[in-house]
């Protein structure tokens, strides 16, 4: 157990239980908090400063604020799988036994190899990466490397699994409510008495925002944490009303579309398992209101970033709410007078007060007199040029300044200190109302940027919207909150507006965008801590020609990243519309982005991770196939066997057994997944007629026919055999991946170009199980099995389809085949497939019966020349290409694709035409995808003919096959083609043949051998 | 995420929808002559407006059914969703219709039954 060290714990802190000690880690050394702390606050009360390195010079950093807009104070926690980096330290709630690590530094903090980046940063200016890596461009694979090494914040839990369970709930509300400090708390109270259904979101672990650091403020006649925490008890006694603190708002989407981060069990040592760790709200709110507050801007002078140099606020804070202070001698830089009452805060504190340092001539009467009784040195146009310190902040330089702040006028003053508390004014919290597309106005008075009109059904109400003094803010969020409440419908209740009553403060500040550097170059005054980016890099950028503020933002890297902004927006405007002599308006800003904090990916993906990341289809058959050690393959979501190797099988003698055993005995494949619509209606003829290119109205009851569609470009979008099951009722079967996209195909053509058609679409894919039965022995099998049906050719054809039974199941037979060999196609409801599956490999044991799989399908298929849509075609092939004229119709006026197929374009004879490949070497397979050209021999590039789209070894004909696309195919017929190898082999030599390689004149279909 | 009103549903969620791109370009009847670069307008050609846009819909994850929406594409308002085989109501969808470019187009003209000629398909 660590000693109870915390040197910087003062008496109060409105947050912390001071006499609950909590044990943490950090860097592996063990200190003691107190229970309410924050991680920061913890740190600073043992006097902890430096927490991390900075992004680019590897700079010694500490805590600069104490909510979301801390840009250097980022941790990594955790350890395994639950390692999370780049957490704001401010924003971590300590509980015992924490464990924190500190980033981006090697191998420690204190002694860190990456600072030689810092001495070196003279050669590390603005756009340093564009510039440098730029060439030669093949050398950047091994910059990449170091870079990348280099780059970045924090280390993720990359091998491990993340163990924890994150949810995602989806609301409506009436009103959502971003913020619960005073104002959002008012807007709340006045929403939920007028009967709205209310959501007040809080970051934070508890409402009130800056009023649980201050003592000096009363709301209705009693103190404003009392208030708060009164006005806290009424809401959570309403039912239209809830209050949700460790929530985010952090996306603001199109038609107040919200999406907030809820931490659950973050801050719990004992994490409870039946709570997700975060909680992901996809809300839809009919009105908005912000009330997101304000953020303190640093100043830009050179060392600002030392650890000790911290917003005056957040000094304010971890006094007010964690009885901590930020040093023992501290120097105040500001540029306002809300600084000064800090500055009084932490002098009676037990802070020394060194001296209060403002860039204005004279501050209020009232300030000097409070500042003189307390002793603290005033140094009216004055500012800091430079601070000095190793790894903490220990001299600043204190030089007389201009009247407009922006040069020196004598010597400087060189004081000790261990801390410095700065202001350079606040900014409104615009993020979310932003990311709404809601526009922004500069506000002169303020020196801030402030709403002015929205975009999206939603309002700021209080700091966020530029109105910093809280009787105004209260007043702001009532009316705003009455307006939303009409607007949903409800009958405003207006309350009466509380009493403030607090020190009036001049919230005004003096524009004062970046102090002069007393050392002259070199030193560094930040702009935006957390991209190391200063204020020279600005000036840089401007005189190398980036003048837009995208350009800028994304040349210096200034406002980007997880930060977006938040304290470097507003001072790097001002730097740039300085340098460029315009007003800042007139610059603009530039895009905040979600999400405002980072968000953990892990609550995002919630439960759509493993397994549920995408829904898995298998056919009624799978156990048996598991069971028969077949190897599976996804084909789209569903999951096929693949081939069924015997024991000491590798795949190719698998594939091979099955094939062989097809064509000389039979084979079972399970053809389940194919895609099934059942298409019903008076019209049902007619609307295939328009959708299959070949024709359909003449086909007779219980017959078969095999149909291929186009888009309306002309090109082949699917195939398949479709059977007239009555005059007005079909059976159309799609290829297994295309089921889904062709039911929407039919049903776009339906609703959009003929509705007059009388037609009804139903998918019944996964209602029937399918087993084809193929092969010499199929005949013989089937009758084995048991079948009231009628096999002889001539009762049951080829391209017909029988009722009946099979084995005692109902069953529908398709005599139809995709091997060339007499085959059936046996439908049954869906729960008997696996009846039909065990009671067939049964009954055609004796005769070798084979369960084969896609694999060997596909070599089936190939020698007999049948196209695979999406194998053969890739969107750009139409039925001539494929030498599938005789499927098109020349007698029909209309079909799918028919005018396309027209266009002068598709005549020409140099299209990529479908054709088969023999190899030279019968053995040599080619590889799928590999270009052919006619001569091997010729300069690169050589001229392409095109590509070849299915190879295989052909078992049944001793020989290697393949199918490929080449320019003007058709007509090279007999012609040899080259394939160049690209690992060194020769060529591999081809000859054009016709595509169908096996039993061309399909004497196999009926079973003869 | 934008919320669309399905003619048949109501208001929902734009997850539960297609976006199936330009809404009103007729079908030039196969009957009728066009020639290959008047037949691209219909096939090719798709508009991509700044400001009110008329799209067909379809409500993917719900009843099926496709629908029209008049969509302003830069501040995302939807200005009204309406029936197949209907045209908008709103006064600025009517005139994105009217002044569509397609309106002139043969393709749009070959849409309909040639004036003597028997009727396509």
């Amino acid at each position: 157990m660590a000693k109870n060290k915390q040197v910087m714990r003062v008496k109060g802190g409105s947050a912390v239980q001071q006499d609950k000690l909590v044990q943490f880690t950090f860097d592996g050394k063990s200190y003691m908090g107190c229970a309410g702390d924050t991680l920061a606050s913890a740190l600073l009360a043992n006097n902890v400063h430096l927490v991390g390195r900075s992004f680019k010079y590897h700079r010694p950093r500490g805590i600069m604020a104490a909510g979301a807009e801390e840009a250097n104070a980022l941790v990594q926690l955790g350890t395994d799988g639950r390692v999370e980096p780049n957490l704001r330290a401010t924003q971590v709630e300590l509980y015992d036994g924490l464990v924190a690590k500190s980033q981006n530094r090697f191998p420690s903090l204190k002694f860190d190899v990456g600072q030689v980046n810092s001495l070196l940063s003279r050669f590390f200016p603005a756009g340093f990466y564009y510039k440098t890596f730029m060439w030669p461009a093949s050398f950047w694979m091994t910059y990449e490397k170091f870079i990348r090494n280099a780059a970045g914040l924090g280390k993720v839990g990359r091998d491990h699994n993340d163990p924890d369970r994150y949810e995602k709930r989806h609301a409506h509300f009436d009103i959502v409510i971003a913020g619960g400090g005073a104002s959002g708390l008012m807007a709340a109270w006045q929403a939920g008495m007028s009967g709205c259904r209310v959501l007040l979101a809080e970051a934070g672990p508890r409402c009130g925002g800056w009023l649980n650091s201050v003592d000096d403020v009363e709301i209705d006649s009693q103190p404003a944490q009392d208030w708060i925490k009164k006005t806290l008890v009424r809401l959570q006694a309403m039912e239209n009303v809830s209050v949700l603190t460790r929530t985010t708002l952090f996306g603001y989407g199109d038609h107040n579309y919200l999406t907030l981060a809820q931490t659950v069990t973050d801050h719990l040592k004992d994490k409870p398992a039946h709570l997700p760790r975060m909680r992901m709200w996809k809300v839809r709110a009919q009105q908005v209101i912000l009330a997101t507050g304000a953020i303190e801007r640093p100043l830009v002078f050179s060392g600002n970033d030392l650890p000790g140099v911290m917003l005056a606020s957040a000094a304010q804070t971890y006094l007010g709410e964690f009885g901590v202070l930020p040093g023992k001698r501290g120097i105040v830089m500001t540029n306002n007078d809300a600084t000064w009452h800090i500055a009084f805060a932490l002098q009676e504190a037990g802070c020394l007060v060194k001296a209060i340092v403002d860039t204005r001539p004279s501050a209020s009467p009232a300030l000097k007199r409070q500042a003189e009784s307390l002793g603290i040195e005033v140094l009216s146009s004055h500012g800091i040029t430079a601070a000095h310190g190793h790894l903490k902040v220990a001299r600043v330089e204190v030089s007389p300044l201009t009247a407009d702040g922006t040069d020196i006028t004598g010597d400087a003053l060189h004081i000790d200190c261990d801390c410095i508390l700065m202001s350079g004014g606040l900014s409104p919290v615009v993020h979310l109302h932003s990311q709404a597309r809601g526009k922004l106005t500069w506000d002169e008075k303020t020196l801030c940027f402030r709403p002015s009109s929205a975009h999206e059904a939603e309002q700021s109400a209080g700091a966020c919207n530029g109105t910093f003094d809280l009787q105004r803010g209260l007043k702001e969020a009532i009316t705003a909150a009455g307006k939303a409440a009409k607007a949903v419908g409800m009958a405003v209740q207006t309350v009466d507006v509380p009493v403030v009553d607090a020190p009036r403060i001049n919230r005004a500040p003096m524009a004062v965008w970046s102090l002069p550097n007393g050392q002259g170059e070199g030193e560094k005054a930040f702009v935006d801590f957390q991209n190391d980016v200063t204020a020279s890099d600005i000036k840089l950028a401007v005189r190398e020609g980036y003048h837009s503020v995208e350009h800028v933002k994304r040349y210096t890297t200034t406002g980007m990243a997880t930060d977006q902004g938040k304290t470097s927006n507003i001072n790097a405007l001002a730097i740039l519309a300085d340098q460029l002599g315009d007003a800042i308006p007139e610059v603009g800003t530039t895009t905040f982005r979600m999400p405002y904090t980072p968000t953990s990916i892990g609550m995002i993906a919630g439960r759509s991770i493993g397994s549920l990341f995408d829904p898995v289809r298998t056919t009624q058959m799978e156990s048996l196939h598991r069971q028969a050690g077949a190897k599976f393959e996804h084909v789209g979501q569903w999951m096929r066997a693949w081939y069924y190797p015997k024991e000491g099988e590798d795949m190719e003698q698998a594939v091979s057994r099955e094939v062989l055993a097809t064509r000389q005995a039979a084979g079972l494949l399970d053809a389940s997944t194919l895609g099934k619509i059942d298409i019903k209606g008076p019209d049902a003829a007619e609307f295939l007629n328009r959708i299959y290119t070949n024709g359909w109205l003449k086909l007779k009851v219980g017959r078969c026919r095999y149909g291929l569609m186009c888009k309306d470009d002309g090109m082949v979008m699917d195939d398949g055999v479709t059977t007239r099951l009555a005059e007005d009722h079909f059976h159309m079967t799609t290829t297994t991946g295309g089921a889904a996209g062709v039911l929407d195909w039919l049903e776009e053509w339906l609703q959009t170009e003929w509705p007059e058609l009388r037609v009804y679409l139903t998918s019944v894919t996964e209602q029937w199980a399918v087993a084809t039965l193929s092969g010499p022995a199929a005949k013989d099998i089937l009758t084995a099995a048991g079948v009231d049906i009628d096999l002889a050719n001539d009762a049951f054809p080829f391209m017909s389809m029988k009722k009946g039974h099979v084995s005692g199941l109902p069953a529908r037979l398709f005599r139809i085949s995709f091997t060339g060999e007499l085959s059936y196609e046996i439908n049954v409801p869906a729960r008997y497939g696996a009846a039909l599956w065990s009671t067939l490999m049964k009954a055609g044991a004796p005769f070798g019966l084979t369960p084969y799989g896609t694999e060997a399908m596909h070599v089936l298929r190939a020698e007999k020349g049948f196209i695979i849509v999406g194998q053969e075609t890739d969107g750009s092939v139409t039925p001539l290409d494929l030498g599938m004229d005789w499927i098109v119709s020349k007698t029909k006026t209309d079909f799918i694709g028919k005018r396309a197929l027209e266009r002068v374009s598709m005549a020409d004879p140099q299209r990529k035409q479908l054709v088969g490949l023999l190899t030279d070497d019968p053995n040599k397979v080619i590889p799928e995808g590999a270009h052919a050209v006619l001569d091997p021999d010729q300069p690169t590039p050589m001229a392409m003919l095109g590509h070849v789209t299915s190879s295989y070894f052909s078992p049944n004909l001793g020989h290697s096959i393949a199918m490929g696309l080449l320019k003007g195919g058709h007509e090279l017929m007999g012609q040899t083609v080259y394939i160049p190898m690209l690992d060194g082999h020769p060529p591999i030599k081809a000859r054009i043949t016709d595509t169908s390689f096996y039993d061309a004149k399909g004497d196999r279909l009926n079973g003869a051998s | 995420m934008l919320q669309l009103n399905c003619p048949f549903c109501g208001l929902r969620d734009e997850a539960e929808f297609s976006c199936g791109g330009e809404a009103h370009i007729a079908r030039p009847l196969a009957g009728n002559q066009l020639n290959d670069k008047d037949f691209a307008d219909y096939l090719f050609l798709r508009d991509n407006p700044k400001g009110v846009f008329l799209e067909r819909w379809r409500h993917a994850a719900g009843c099926r059914r496709w629908f029209n929406v008049a969509r302003h594409t830069v501040s995302h308002e939807i200005i009204e969703t309406y029936a197949m085989g209907s045209l908008p109501k709103s006064k600025a969808a009517r005139q994105a219709y009217q002044e569509s470019w397609r309106r002139k187009t043969a393709a749009e003209a070959a849409s309909k039954p040639a004036k003597k000629g028997k009727e396509g398909r």
